[in-house]
């Protein structure tokens, strides 16, 4: 239930990453990250959510930025999604995330909203942002898996006491284009795969990322492997601006004399997690680029979704969004 | 007729404001000691309140005080009795908001859960759960009806298919014509069922009131639709006469509807700020307005049609269920049964429909209730009899589009003027019909090119209401303009009538507004699209009484009758010897001497008691015009309006691309051009989300409302808009209106909405969905073979 009224919270504003993980670190459980904010103060002013110490990450000069590495590309988790939206060297090496960051909300929201926020925001099931004691949130139960849960915008696959959905639109990219995260803490530096990033209710149901209490995301790196590739992203929601994917597709693919060498692909709003493609992977890779290998792609993405009360349509969608990854990149 | 100020663009005075922020809207005010009071909503959907401990709550620090609905005189603005998730229980009062909302989150409500209902149909079956605890489940709200026990029979429901409406007892019902004779002339009969889902008024300001007493005097600000129309019920509701209580209400956020009158914010405001000897300000966020606010009704209708070869409709069986929610809603049933009598003029019609109460979101009008639902539901149908008959599908509703000779409802009101026919033509040059209807069905990629047309109508005439305006001795006419100001500048644009008979330039005109404490006449509520109409009578009305005393005061001071003088540029002169003259301020300085009812000391007997006392506060300042209106106004007072529309609809993602969009209206003269624009493309953009976005969401297993914010209401954006929205007008002047003006805000919408969904039927070769909003997901479905999830007259689904 919204309550649109924040209560009151001790604000920390370190100016190094290695402060802010000492503070959150220090937190633990009652400490908690923000960045642009947009999920934070939804879960604040609803008084869904709450942490009495909260570290504002906005002043740290070394979270913000897109650099060459030397292999690849390093973005800040603080960069804007603008900012990577509108960057050339992003549009030029690695088009699919850009694109991505391009259909994420509104412009005001991707003005001020993160690269770290978009792939760290909780999920956005409407029972669960009401405030309902649904497993997710440490209750017994779920709303939205019942006979008559309102369920359109639920998993295909995944489902584990919990059918909340992936929400970002830069994951599927991220995944696609085999990114690495990277993760401090007070006991140091770790890089994980952005698809094992990812975790589902399986794994642990109050939680979306493989991020501790006391972890920060500091950085994205995106391999040069894929530099340069034939990308795909196509984004299907009710509104063509500030709405959530009914199903998302990302896809980076090297094409040589018409076939398909190699391929990621990953869709978002299908499960909890970015859900790689790799049925589709293996369908394709050799294959020409064409209309018969597309409608293939397509088939083989959605065996054995499970759909709910009112998500099936997910299932042709995500059909047709792969057969056009192919067809259409 | 030439006009000097009508039909001319001007700039209303309070634009300045709000281009630069300076405008005040009652959030923005603060008062000498203010403090915030948080509202307790149920978090059930229905509930007896068994037990309120609220000691902790109050032994906090910074507390000053409670509202229950135990306290005397609330008369229902807080209640034991919670009927929707939202309902107001309780509120508190803090020198702080926060501390204020702490306090609330430590009340402790004991509450006793009751049968509940978001499904209509549900509560009408034998034994179905009633939304309120005394059994009663239909009418109520603003619906006109008396509320009642009302349970169809199994054998109802039972007599149709799943896919049918049943219908069992009416409460509302009305015919004419020979039904059976109708039908049996037809050539081509359609028989569906429909649902069209509610949808929030998300009004950009949300209905935050502040309030004070000062000398026994209540103070209130709120921003309403409506300013000297909710006079007299904020005043009974907090127990003070009108000349005790003073309303300040400069700007309003947008209604759509929904503040037509100022509602529960601004009496648990006022009664809170009295208990505590404190001004309140009870602050709703914009997250809370979604299930706190109000919301259109949904319609579960039937639809019966037969049509002759000519594609004249020969008569229509129509039956509705209307989604009351918690209050009953308004009268979207019967309004919607009006709509189609006047849109298709058929030779013989039945209706019947029934309200019900749900425990659903309160239901309030929103432009165009029930004409527009129907619209969207009943165009695209019109577009498969024309494909029956071999019609085109511009031709089909010229054939039976109302003219002067039209009619409405049960009644058979003949209308004050109609030219649907004429709208029809100039939109079809506009949109180029006839090469446009040859592109249905072409394909690019996986985009298939559809066109369509929409009609709706709009009743938009009332009387009975007073003028006032006022000549001072600077030379000025003074306009006081006792309506809201809603967004429309029909504020500003009435009162140009008045100018406009006192040939007064602009320059030399000051409008009053926004506060009865600037003394207002008594105005109807800025609702339904009447001010123009309303509105513009009043003001010659009294212009004309203006006259009427200059020309006396001349005849007084320079000789001869009152008939020998005439008016221009802000004097009075002889007709025959114009250098004989007193000018208006002249004249404002005798009206003063001469007092009585010239200078407002004695007013005329028949205005109203509001009027009365705005008369009283300005009496010996100048010439006082002040009249109520008592001119002719016979039958229906029509708004119409048609719609072309030309769509791309993607059939792998459902996508629908709105191409081109040009709306028409039949609105009498144009009063004012920049304002009509605003209102054919606003009312386009509300019809988009009619169309293809918006609706209700409630959880049928726990009465949760899956509506509470912005994102999840979708209204449309900029991204899902044509980049130009056309208009047009027919302007041609309405007899029953001194200027000539009819309103229009309310048609736009339906038309464009049934226009776009129309278009879609078109591109996919025929009208498939008898539900709105048509969203991607039904047409991937489609597409694909596949069932659809929401069964067929289900609502509040996603």
């Amino acid at each position: 239930m919204s309550r649109d009224m924040m209560a009151s919270f001790e604000l920390y504003q370190p100016d190094s990453v290695e402060n802010a993980v000492d503070l959150l670190s220090r937190f633990g459980e009652d400490g908690w990250a923000v960045a642009g904010g947009h999920d934070t103060l939804d879960w604040f002013k609803d008084r869904a959510k709450y942490a009495s110490n909260v570290v504002d990450l906005t002043g740290i000069a070394e979270l913000r930025g897109i650099r060459e590495t030397a292999d690849g590309v390093e973005i800040g988790a603080l960069t804007t999604l603008t900012e990577i939206e509108q960057s050339n060297l992003i549009q030029e090496r690695y088009g699919v995330l850009a694109d991505a960051a391009r259909r994420v909300a509104s412009p005001q929201i991707r003005n001020t909203g993160t690269i770290g926020g978009n792939v760290n925001q909780d999920a956005r099931c409407w029972y669960y942002r009401y405030g309902v004691d649904c497993y997710r949130a440490g209750g017994t139960t779920c709303y939205a898996d019942t006979p008559e849960g309102q369920n359109r915008e639920h998993c295909l696959w995944g489902a584990d006491r919990c059918v909340a959905v992936s929400p970002s639109d830069t994951a599927p990219a991220l995944v696609a284009l085999d990114a690495r995260m990277v993760v401090r803490s007070s006991d140091g530096e770790r890089e994980v795969a952005a698809e094992d990033y990812f975790i589902g209710p399986d794994v642990d149901i109050e939680r979306m990322t493989i991020l501790e209490p006391g972890e920060l995301l500091t950085a994205v790196r995106l391999p040069g492997d894929w530099a340069g590739a034939t990308f795909y992203f196509e984004k299907v929601a009710d509104r063509n601006t500030w709405d959530f994917a009914l199903v998302n597709i990302a896809a980076a693919m090297v094409v040589e004399g018409g076939t398909i060498s190699r391929i990621r692909m990953a869709a978002g709003a299908v499960e909890c997690v970015p859900r790689r493609l790799t049925v589709v992977e293996q369908v394709v890779t050799g294959s020409e680029k064409n209309e018969e290998t597309a409608a293939l792609a397509g088939q083989a993405a959605v065996r054995g979704a499970t759909p709910l009360n009112y998500n099936h349509f997910k299932i042709p969608l995500l059909e047709n969004l792969v057969k056009r990854a192919i067809r259409d990149a | 007729m030439a006009w000097d100020l009508i039909g001319k663009d001007f700039v209303p005075p309070d634009i300045r404001g709000k281009v630069t922020g300076r405008a005040k809207y009652a959030e923005d005010y603060r008062a000498e000691g203010m403090v915030f009071g948080r509202v307790l909503t149920s978090p059930v959907p229905h509930a007896n309140i068994v037990n309120i401990d609220a000691s902790e709550a109050l032994a906090m620090d910074g507390v000053l005080g409670i509202l229950t609905a135990d306290d005397e005189g609330l008369d229902g603005l807080l209640t034991n009795e919670p009927k929707f998730v939202g309902d107001f229980i309780l509120a508190i009062a803090a020198t702080d908001e926060t501390t204020a909302q702490d306090a609330i989150d430590r009340v402790n409500l004991e509450f006793e859960p009751l049968p509940y209902t978001v499904d209509p149909l549900e509560s009408l079956y034998p034994g179905g759960p009633d939304a309120r605890a005394d059994g009663n489940n239909v009418g109520g709200g603003r619906t006109g009806l008396e509320l009642r026990r009302v349970k169809w029979t199994a054998a109802d429901f039972a007599s149709v298919a799943e896919d049918q409406l049943p219908m069992g007892d009416a409460v509302i019902e009305w015919a004419f014509g020979d039904l059976d004779a109708g039908f049996e002339d037809a050539v081509y009969l359609i028989d569906e069922s429909f649902v069209t889902q509610g949808n929030s008024h998300h009004s950009m300001e949300p209905r935050t009131a502040m309030a004070y007493w000062e000398n026994g005097k209540c103070y209130v600000h709120s921003g309403s639709q409506s300013l000297t129309a909710s006079l007299p019920s904020i005043a009974a509701q907090l127990g003070v006469g009108l000349d005790d209580f003073v309303y300040i209400n400069e700007y309003c956020g947008g209604g759509f509807g929904s503040k037509g009158t100022p509602g529960q914010t601004v009496g648990i405001a006022g009664h809170l700020s009295r208990k505590i000897s404190r001004p309140v300000m009870l602050r709703v966020s914009r997250h809370e307005e979604y299930y706190i606010g109000s919301a259109r009704g949904s319609l579960q209708g039937r639809v019966r049609m037969g049509f002759a070869a000519d594609g004249t409709v020969t008569a229509i069986d129509f039956s509705v269920v209307q989604d009351g929610g918690a209050n009953g809603g308004f009268q979207d049933a019967g309004d919607a049964a009006a709509a189609l009598s006047i849109i298709y003029q058929p030779g013989a019609m039945r209706f019947r429909g029934i309200p019900v109460v749900t425990n659903t979101t309160p239901r309030g009008p929103q432009r165009g209730p029930g004409q527009n639902q129907i619209a969207a539901a009943v165009e695209p149908l019109i577009d498969r009899a024309a494909r029956e008959l071999g019609l085109d599908r511009l031709a089909i509703r010229r054939a039976n589009a109302p003219d002067n000779s039209g009619t409405v409802g049960g009644r058979q009101l003949l209308v004050s003027s109609a030219y649907m026919p004429e709208a029809l033509d100039k939109g079809a040059a506009a949109f180029d019909w006839e090469a446009r209807s040859q592109t249905s069905g072409q394909r690019n990629g996986s985009k298939v090119r559809g066109v369509g047309i929409g009609q709706a109508y709009h009743d938009v005439g009332r009387t009975g209401y007073d003028g006032l305006v006022v000549l001072t001795p600077d030379g000025k006419l003074q306009l006081h303009s006792g309506v809201g100001n809603l967004g429309t500048y029909s504020y500003a644009s009435t009162v140009r009538a008045a100018a406009e008979i006192l040939k007064c330039d602009w320059e030399n005109c000051v409008i009053h507004q926004g506060t009865n404490a600037r003394f207002l006449p008594w105005a109807s509520t800025q609702t339904g699209s009447n001010t123009s109409w309303t509105m513009s009578r009043t003001n010659y009305v009294a212009a004309v009484d203006a006259v009427d005393k200059l020309k006396e005061i001349a005849a007084m001071d320079l000789g001869g009758e009152p008939g020998d003088y005439d008016i221009g540029e802000h004097r009075v002169f002889a007709t025959e010897d114009p250098e004989r003259f007193l000018t208006y301020a002249q004249a404002a300085q005798r009206a003063i001497e001469i007092g009585g009812r010239f200078s407002g000391e004695t007013p005329p007997d028949d205005i109203h008691e509001v009027t009365r006392l705005a008369v009283a506060g300005i009496a010996g300042t100048g010439l006082v015009g002040v009249a109520k209106d008592k001119l002719r106004m016979e039958g229906d007072i029509p708004a119409l309006a048609c719609g072309f529309a030309a769509v791309d609809v993607d059939i792998e993602t459902g996508k629908i691309d709105i191409l081109d969009y040009v709306g028409v209206a039949d609105c009498g003269t144009v009063f004012h051009p920049q304002g009509l624009s605003q209102q054919l493309r606003g009312g386009g953009v509300w019809g988009v989300g009619l169309a293809l976005f918006e609706r209700q969401i409630y959880d049928p297993q726990n009465g949760l409302p899956g509506n509470t914010g912005f994102e999840q209401c979708k209204p449309p954006t900029y991204l899902d808009l044509p980049s130009e929205m056309r208009w047009a007008a027919v302007d041609i002047a309405d007899p029953q209106n001194p200027v000539g003006a009819r309103g229009i805000g309310e048609p736009p919408m339906g038309a464009c909405a049934a226009a776009i969904l129309c278009a879609i039927s078109d591109a996919l070769g025929g009208h498939v969905f008898n539900r709105t909003p048509v969203v991607p997901d039904m047409i991937v479905n489609y597409v694909a073979g596949r069932d659809q999830s929401s069964r067929p007259l289900q609502l509040h689904t996603a």
